[in-house]
Parts: C-alpha cells; sequence; structure tokens
C-alpha cells in the first residue's frame, strides 16, 4: 500500500501528468505516424486522454461523453473513411515540406490564440460559481442559458456534413 | 487528512476487491456459458452435447481453457505487430470497467456511481473499435471483411439501442442503475415498456454479434471473421470479452426492465443472477431459432424499422409523462 502513503496532492499530480502524457503521446502518434490506421488509434488515445482530462476535473458525465461520442463514435467514422480512401500496400508519397510548414503554422497559430486567450480570461473556479453540477443542472444550462452556444456547435456538423458531400460528389465522378 | 487518507483506503480496498471478484465472475461465467451453450444448443438439436468429461460434461470447458492456455501463441508474418498485439487487450479490459457500476443486489455494487449507465454504453462502444483493430491488423481479407461488417452493424444498431434506453431513463430520471431499480418497486418495467425491451433485446444481440446478427464472423463465408489469425489466449480474450458482453447486456436488461435484485423470499444476488442468465438463454435460444440474415436485410431492418420504432417510443413515453 504504497500509495497511500503519497498525500492525496501528490496522487493528484501524478495523476495528472499520466492523463497528459497519455494525450500527447496519442496527438503525437495521430499526426506523425505514415500509416493511416494508426493515426484514427492514435487520435483514440488521444481522446482518451481528454476525457481523463474531464474526469481529474471531477466532472465524470462529460468524460464519459467524451468517450461515447468521440471515441465511440467519431473515431469509427473516421475509420469508415479510411475505408473509402487509398489501399494501403500502396506506396505512400513522401512527405511535402511545404504541406508539413502549412500545418505547423496552422497549428501555431491556433496555440498562439488559445493561449492569448488563457491569458487574458479572468478565471473563475467553478465552486465558486455553482456548487450544483449534476447532470441535471448541466442540462438544464444547455437548454437555458447556454442553448445559442449549443445550437452554433450543431452549425459545425452541418458543416461537415456538406463538406462531405462536395468531397464524396467530386470523387465519385472523376474516378 | 487522515480521515482523508482512510477514507481512501477503503475505497481502494473496495475497489481491489472488487476487481479480483470480477476477474472471478468473468471467468466462472464464462466457463459456465460456453457449457450452457453447448449443453442448449444440443438439446435443442434433440442431441445429449458433452457428456464425457465431468457430470453431463461440466468440466469439458475447464479442459478447453487448459487447452487453450498451453497453445501457442502464432503471430503471422505480414501483421501490424503493436496493433495486433493490443487487440485482445482492448476488447477485454471495458468489459471489465463496466462491472464497475452493475448492481448485482442492495449493497453488492462496487461503485454506485451517478453516471452508471453512461459508463456502460461508452465502454461497450470501444468493443467495436477493438474488432476494428483485430481485423485490420491481421492483414487478412476475411478478417478486414469480418470488421467491416461489425462497424456497420454495430453503428446501425448502436442508435436505436441508445433511444430505447433513453425512453427508460426518462421514466425515472437518473443515470444511477440503483435508482432505475429503485424507480421500479410496483412494477417492473417491462409491462409499462414492452416495445422498448424487444428493441433492447434485438439491438443488444446484434451488439455482442450473436446469431442472427453474427456477420462478422460468419463461420460459412469468413473462416471466424475477425480473430481469424489470433490462436491461443489471445483468442480465448476474444471469446471470454463475447460471453462476458453477453452477461453485461443482460445484466443491464435486466437491471432495465425486469427490476434488478428486486424478488420475494430468494436474497436478491440469486434474484439478479437468475434473471441475467435467464436472458441470456433467450439469447442463445434465438441462436438456435433464427437463420442469419443477410447483410442488406441487416442494415434495412436497422435504419428503417428499429431506429423508427425506437424514436416513436421516445416520443410516446415523453408525450404520456407530461400528460400523467
Amino acid at each position: 500500500m504504497s500509495l497511500l502513503s503519497l498525500s492525496p496532492q501528490a496522487v493528484a499530480t501524478v495523476a495528472f501528468f499520466m492523463v497528459m502524457a497519455v494525450t500527447l503521446i496519442g496527438a503525437l502518434i495521430a499526426v506523425a505516424a505514415r500509416n493511416i490506421f494508426h493515426n484514427v488509434l492514435g487520435l483514440a488515445l488521444c481522446l482518451f486522454g481528454v476525457a481523463g482530462l474531464f474526469l481529474y476535473l471531477n466532472s465524470p458525465f462529460v468524460a464519459l461523453m467524451e468517450i461515447l461520442i468521440y471515441v465511440g463514435a467519431i473515431c469509427i467514422a473516421i475509420c469508415f473513411a479510411i475505408m473509402l480512401s487509398e489501399p494501403l500496400y500502396l506506396p505512400r508519397p513522401p512527405r511535402s515540406a511545404s504541406k508539413i510548414l502549412g500545418g505547423v503554422v496552422g497549428a501555431g497559430l491556433v496555440l498562439v490564440f488559445l493561449g492569448l486567450l488563457t491569458r487574458k480570461t479572468q478565471w473563475v473556479p467553478a465552486a465558486q460559481r455553482s456548487t450544483d453540477w449534476s447532470v441535471t443542472t448541466l442540462g438544464h444550462y444547455l437548454l437555458t442559458n447556454y442553448a445559442l452556444i449549443f445550437e452554433v456547435i450543431s452549425l459545425l456538423l452541418l458543416v461537415a456534413m456538406l463538406g462531405a458531400v462536395v468531397i464524396a460528389r467530386g470523387g465519385r465522378g472523376s474516378s | 487528512m487522515e480521515m482523508l487518507a482512510s477514507y481512501l483506503g477503503t475505497e481502494v480496498a473496495r475497489m481491489v476487491v472488487g476487481l479480483i471478484g470480477v476477474i472471478a465472475l468473468v471467468s466462472v461465467n464464462a466457463l459456465f456459458l460456453i457449457w450452457m451453450e453447448r449443453k442448449v444448443s444440443a438439446h435443442i438439436m434433440l442431441r445429449p452435447g458433452p457428456m464425457e468429461v465431468g457430470w453431463h460434461g461440466s468440466v469439458q470447458t475447464i479442459c478447453d481453457a487448459v487447452k487453450l492456455m498451453a497453445k501457442e501463441l502464432i503471430t503471422p508474418e505480414e501483421v501490424d505487430r503493436p496493433v495486433y498485439y493490443l487487440a485482445p487487450v482492448v476488447v477485454f479490459l471495458p468489459v471489465l470497467l463496466t462491472f464497475l457500476v452493475i448492481p448485482f443486489s442492495q449493497s453488492l455494487i462496487i461503485k454506485d456511481l451517478n453516471v452508471g449507465i453512461v459508463l456502460i454504453l461508452a465502454f461497450s462502444t470501444l468493443t467495436v473499435l477493438a474488432i476494428l483493430m483485430a481485423g485490420w491488423s491481421s492483414n487478412n481479407k476475411y478478417s478486414v471483411f469480418g470488421a467491416i461488417r461489425s462497424v456497420a452493424q454495430n453503428i446501425a444498431y448502436e442508435i436505436p439501442l441508445l433511444v430505447t434506453v433513453m425512453s427508460i431513463l426518462l421514466m425515472v430520471g437518473s443515470f444511477k442503475l440503483s435508482d432505475i431499480v429503485a424507480a421500479q418497486g410496483r412494477y417492473w418495467f417491462i409491462l409499462v415498456q414492452p416495445l422498448a425491451f424487444i428493441l433492447y433485446i434485438i439491438c443488444a444481440t446484434a451488439e455482442t454479434n450473436r446469431t442472427p446478427f453474427d456477420l462478422p464472423e460468419a463461420e460459412s463465408e469468413l473462416v471466424a471473421g475477425f480473430h481469424t489469425e489470433y490462436s491461443g489466449m489471445r483468442f480465448a480474450l476474444f471469446f471470454l470479452a463475447e460471453y462476458t458482453n453477453m452477461f453485461i447486456v443482460s445484466a443491464v436488461a435486466t437491471v432495465l426492465f425486469l427490476g434488478g435484485w428486486r424478488g420475494p423470499i430468494l436474497p436478491g444476488v440469486v434474484w439478479f443472477l437468475l434473471k441475467v442468465y435467464a436472458l441470456i438463454f433467450l439469447i442463445m435460444w434465438f441462436r438456435w431459432t433464427f437463420p442469419r440474415v443477410r447483410f442488406d436485410q441487416l442494415v434495412t431492418f436497422a435504419w428503417k424499422i428499429l431506429i423508427p420504432l425506437s424514436f416513436a417510443n421516445l416520443l410516446i413515453t415523453a408525450f404520456l409523462m407530461k400528460l400523467f
């Protein structure tokens, strides 16, 4: 029982860094691996790490929803997309430097934006806002205070669907 | 601080005891279910089934398990090694986790989370990912076919399953499994939601890849489907996960529709296990009653019949809840 000799804070810190490591390793695999199937598995691992972060922040419901929707549905849907893509036994085209550069610049811009955003924001600890974070409360918030955000997020799905239709149409006709 | 440590101590002890109990239950349950499956199938076909080892062949599966453990773990040449090795682990671990919230009786539950049913549903989706990993990494066309079929089938049947469960949750107003059982104090939910029960059982049969929805491992077309290339204990893990999944879907059905551990005279655990094994028997019965469906029938059935029915059921439930 060496676990109990540690203070709760130490255990929490260790748990935090483990979750972070899982997230980062998953993200690296998702970006760097050459086999597209490994990319998806890396993404699943990364999302698992994110679910762990939510659990660390004491909101198991959001963590489980993360697993149910992102790992369970989105990653599987991506696997479907892979099955429609090029066969894996074909030689893969070499990485193009300009694309990597574009990716790095794009991701870097997002990182800078998020960094600035976190610095500017006045953070209020959740405990001071409310003490009741049950599923019922979350549901009420989603349909009252945050209904607009909730609806705007669904636009993302619409855009994704339109994009899929456009890509699929072009592919069918040309090949 | 000390109080927290002692609290943590009891929690950790509870977890450790629970985990050991769950692993024991999973193994014994799988051994028993395989024997039961062989006996049920045999008696439905009017033959005795295994009779040689032990009373009515009751030790047969233990011998089979020992044989499986002694077998060589074959790794084919061209497999995608890391994924190939990981797949049996990924299929088995979430199955263990779901036992965390299953209430065997009033007090016999490892951790009564208030998001219990969501936990079970979330981790059961990981089975698909594991099947896909196994099929894809095996580098074998039969395995890939099995995996693709499994994914298409699971995505299609997951939607009506979730919507059906939602109509029960609407009546209870809680994700906690013990609350769902407590809400059935006066009558079982199967009496007021018979359609939901039928939908749930159909979807659960499909989710566990059982006949008549066993296209992912259709023996007559795909050798063994996604686990064709696995041998020894790796194969045994897939098998174990399949039978444990059967136990879990039956346990969830017991909690949602059959009043969980409730019942007269006998203790709660006994009632719970009786109901679970009765449901498992029902699922086994399906296997020897219905022929395997064709793939287009399978997908059409899910999208055109089950999903509209489950949504109609949800709407009617919501309407009646508002009315009364």
